[in-house]
């Protein structure tokens, strides 16, 4: 089997890290650690069939995008009391801003595709045309989401 | 009214990048969290490896393993120990061509490995003389095949010529090939091909370096004449 591809060592130690924020971005600190997981696991079962030339950081970001997704329906069925939100919130800084805080709360609260842009955007600093492929969908419509996610957080967020 | 929402716009797009990015903010708490962020990550990536080994989806698995020759790299498949690197080869270069020839579902996992380190360091110590370890010949084709299986017959103590090898890898007169199979050997130490020495007793070529032979033949004892 000659694939070109570097071992899936070298791939986890690459991507890991934005892996990691993103998820911590849009699900929380609890959830992020079985997202991790789940989306790496995926990332090995399917990685001898990804083409050398690809975008990987796009395409673990699309399955790491998914797998929050599902985090999201799940977390919605089993309602979580808001009290709880803050404790499972891992990505507070030492000394956390309030208004931080309010900001990541409203990033939570926005639609999925929204919410994707904008962590896509600003946490894993992808460009359009990846968070398009990422999230599915045109790069006009990524732009679009992630312009409409924008304009949701202004209203929340004081600036 | 644009300029004001073009401003709340940058304030907010800096936010997000404090809180999720902050390696790239001004503020040293910034870096503080970033770190945080990033050992979560690598304490993530560790559980995940172990499961990966755990549950046998990689193909391949590596791990460092302590020698007197300084760090070696040990990778097995499922079916066993099928590489073993000398300190001065380089690890990446070792992988890529593994990910090549085998499988790019490659991790590192220690765990996995752990039998095949401890007998390596009972060898190095004197209290091992013949390894128990599967090994993995998917590396090792054709003629090779012959003379490294004919190699691995040779006892600990003991040595063979390399004309005696390919006679035992039924082909008398391909001492050269057999010296060129015994080089490119993928997992030397646990196949003795140390153990071959050119026509006269002389030590001849090692991959790993004629001192590293020399030693290795001199802890077995089969150099006691001072060949």
């Amino acid at each position: 089997m000659s694939t070109g591809l570097p071992p899936f060592q070298r791939f986890l130690d690459a991507h890991r890290d934005s892996v990691w924020r993103f998820l911590v971005s849009s699900v929380g600190r609890t959830d992020a650690e079985d997202c991790f997981q789940e989306t790496f696991i995926a990332a090995l079962r399917a990685y001898p069939r990804l083409r050398p030339d690809s975008n990987v950081r796009a395409w673990v970001l699309t399955i790491a995008h998914r797998k929050a997704l599902d985090a999201h329906r799940a977390r919605a069925r089993r309602a979580v009391p808001v009290a709880d939100l803050a404790a499972v919130d891992g990505r507070a800084a030492p000394s956390p801003l309030a208004r931080d805080e309010t900001l990541w709360e409203a990033v939570e609260g926005l639609p999925a595709r929204q919410r994707s842009a904008v962590v896509l955007r600003y946490v894993a600093d992808l460009p359009h045309g990846d968070i398009a492929m990422a999230i599915g969908c045109s790069e006009e419509a990524a732009r679009r989401s992630l312009h409409e996610g924008l304009t949701k957080l202004r209203k929340v967020v004081p600036a | 009214m644009t300029d004001r929402l073009t401003t709340e716009t940058k304030a907010i797009e800096s936010a997000l990048r404090r809180g999720a990015a902050p390696g790239r903010a001004d503020r040293s708490d910034g870096e503080i969290a970033r770190t945080a962020s990033d050992r979560g990550a690598a304490n993530a990536a560790g559980r995940l490896t172990r499961r990966i080994t755990a549950e046998g989806l990689a193909d391949v698995s590596y791990a460092p393993a302590e020698s007197p020759f300084g760090p070696l790299l040990l990778a097995a498949t499922k079916r066993g120990l099928v590489r073993l690197a000398f300190p001065e080869e380089d690890i990446d270069s070792v992988l890529e061509s593994l990910a090549q020839l085998l499988s790019p579902r490659i991790v590192e996992a220690s765990d996995s490995l752990d039998p095949a380190r401890r007998e390596l360091e009972e060898y190095f110590s004197g209290r091992r003389r013949t390894f128990g370890l599967e090994l993995d010949w998917t590396l090792i084709g054709g003629f090779g095949r012959r003379v490294l299986r004919a190699t691995s017959e040779i006892p600990y103590g003991g040595v063979l010529s390399y004309a005696e090898v390919a006679a035992d890898a039924g082909s008398p007169r391909a001492w050269r090939a057999a010296g060129n199979a015994l080089g490119a050997n993928p997992i030397p130490i646990v196949i003795p091909c140390h153990r071959v020495l050119r026509s006269g007793g002389v030590l001849g070529n090692y991959g790993g370096g004629p001192a590293r032979k020399r030693w290795l033949l001199e802890l077995e004892g089969a150099l006691r004449d001072g060949g």
